[in-house]
């Protein structure tokens, strides 16, 4: 039987590094600076948490929305954290993850037509999307120049008739980049002045270094305009839990629902009660792991900056995204060669938007000594361009 | 706690120009302050954490806790009777305690007869002890803040987004 797939499925980019992120899946002994995920295990109190819901018979669904209690918990932890109110009900819901979040919201808000802005680089699932829901994106590029940062004459600039939305994410995965109170404030007067909403993904709030952490939707007259989302993967090292929330309007928030009630039903009950212990008891497991990273982001910008390749100082998250221009080659190439000849895994720039030709994602969620060793083969390798 | 210490506290082989990498403070500082710090008694020793049981012949090496209960003396109060205990190299580690008992010791010998040797003829006649309540250590799980077994390989995927 001849079988067409939908023209919105045929028609998203196809991952052009595929194949390379097989390659590195199947080579052994190679020091990987390529992981998009902390490299602690699950904090053991929360762990123990899960693997007691087990033993006393959770494995059921819960509400929709995700459990009333959970919902509860970061309602007030938004509070005391940030001073953000929202309603546990009306405007909180459990995602499976920030990466089911965003979609539900793109399907909620867009009809056929509407632009987003998006910005690039960016993680890699923002473009898709905004263009599985039916919407257009519109590009805005950041570079090493301004430390991979939007700034709001370029957002201004940027939007046409028929914008709709501005994605954001701080700090940013895959540079690391984040934004100071004040930079926030600029671009949200222009979000007043275009009406946009702004789907802020801050999963790495927890993992900022250099200031405090400000969420878009705190900005004074902002938090109409905002859908905020995090989760529970980077700060307390829970990837594979896929526990993830969103706050915002309640009438977006019943949209989202709307669509997770019949595709998601509800995230895993394990899950949910592991992030309630994270929320209750995580405190200081998040401290000492930021602690833990912030030395490494230290370590490695120098390192990388005295081997010659040019690197800015990310502000958070556990990424750096240095240039290779200077060595000639391509960031496909440079990936593969490195890999090949040296055993480091890392991400070419590629990955998150043509226009990062030329970088590399570096993930420093690896041990010291890993990140020492990649260090010197990198040196080694550049040596042997003549760098 | 300074985060020098608490670097040196997780690996003491560290060189000073890492640390000084780490904590982006000059290597100069980091080793004047780590002097100060050896000076005024704060670090007390750099020593390595062994799991003795994959190095020893277990059969010729016991460690035992030991509670006693001890009568304080004028003056002096427990110290003086901990100090003529603690001297005993035998005894490896000693606290103070509240509760049901004063001090808590561990003792470590060859066999179960040098630590029972070491208990009835030096510990339980001593002046002013005036109990003892001896466990011995069937197995070691974990020390000092160390899980005493080989980590396990990390589960992660090599490359994700």
């Amino acid at each position: 039987m001849q079988v067409n797939i939908s023209k919105r499925v045929e028609q998203l980019a196809p991952s052009g590094i595929r194949a390379f992120f097989d390659l590195v899946l199947n080579m052994k002994n190679v020091i990987s600076l390529g992981v998009g995920e902390p490299d602690f295990i699950t904090p053991w109190h929360i762990r123990e948490a899960a693997i007691d819901s087990l033993d006393q018979g959770y494995t059921s669904y819960t509400s929709n929305k995700g459990m009333p209690e959970l919902r509860k918990q970061i309602c007030t932890f938004l509070k005391h954290r940030y001073g953000m109110s929202y309603d546990p009900e009306e405007e909180t819901l459990i995602t499976v993850g920030v990466s089911e979040g965003l979609d539900l919201v793109m399907r909620a808000i867009l009809n056929p037509g509407n632009k987003v802005l998006v910005p690039e680089p960016a993680y890699v699932s923002y473009s898709p999307v905004v263009e599985l829901a039916g919407g257009k994106t519109i590009l805005l590029k950041t570079d090493i120049t301004n430390q991979f940062k939007l700034t709001p004459q370029q957002i201004d600039k940027a939007c046409v008739k028929g914008v709709k939305a501005l994605m954001i994410n701080y700090p940013c995965n895959p540079t690391g980049a984040s934004y100071t109170k004040k930079e926030l404030q600029a671009i949200a007067k222009i979000i007043k002045k275009h009406n946009l909403l702004v789907i802020s993904d801050e999963v790495y709030d927890e993992l900022t270094y250099e200031f405090d952490h400000t969420p878009f939707a705190s900005l004074k007259g902002m938090k109409e305009h905002v859908i905020y989302f995090n989760g529970f993967s980077k700060a307390y090292a829970m990837t594979g839990f896929r526990i993830g929330w969103a706050c915002g309007p309640s009438k977006i928030i019943a949209a989202m629902t709307k669509i997770h009630q019949y595709t998601m039903l509800c995230p895993s009950i394990t899950g949910q009660i592991a992030a309630r212990e994270a929320l209750k008891n995580g405190f200081k497991s998040v401290h000492d792991m930021k602690n833990e990273y912030n030395r490494r982001r230290r370590f490695i910008v120098k390192a990388l900056n005295d081997i010659g390749l040019e690197c800015h100082s990310p502000e958070g998250a556990f990424y750096v995204f240095p240039s290779i221009k200077n060595t000639g080659e391509t960031s496909m190439d440079f990936a593969q060669n490195l890999l090949k000849q040296k055993r480091v895994a890392l991400v070419p720039g590629t990955a998150f938007g043509a226009s990062c030709e030329g970088y590399v994602r570096i993930s420093y969620a690896s041990s010291y000594d890993n990140l020492k060793e990649a260090v010197t083969r990198m040196k080694e390798y550049l040596h042997g361009k003549k760098i | 706690m300074d985060e020098i210490l608490e670097i040196l506290s997780n690996d003491a082989r560290i060189t000073a120009e890492e640390i000084a990498k780490l904590t982006q403070k000059s290597v100069d500082t980091v080793k004047k302050t780590i002097k100060k710090y050896e000076k005024n008694g704060t670090i007390i020793k750099y020593k390595t954490i062994i799991n003795a049981d994959l190095v020893r012949d277990s059969n010729s090496f016991v460690r035992a806790i030991i509670e006693v209960s001890v009568s304080p003396q004028k003056d002096a109060g427990f110290d003086h009777i901990a100090k003529r205990i603690y001297s005993f190299p035998e005894v490896t580690s000693c606290y103070l305690l509240s509760g049901a008992y004063d001090l808590l010791l561990v003792v470590e010998g060859e066999n179960l007869q040098t630590v029972s040797n070491f208990i009835a003829s030096k510990l339980s006649p001593m002046a002013h002890v005036r109990s003892t309540s001896t466990h011995f250590l069937l197995k070691k799980y974990k020390e000092d803040g160390q899980i005493l077994k080989k980590k396990p390989q990390g589960k992660r995927l090599n490359i994700s987004y």
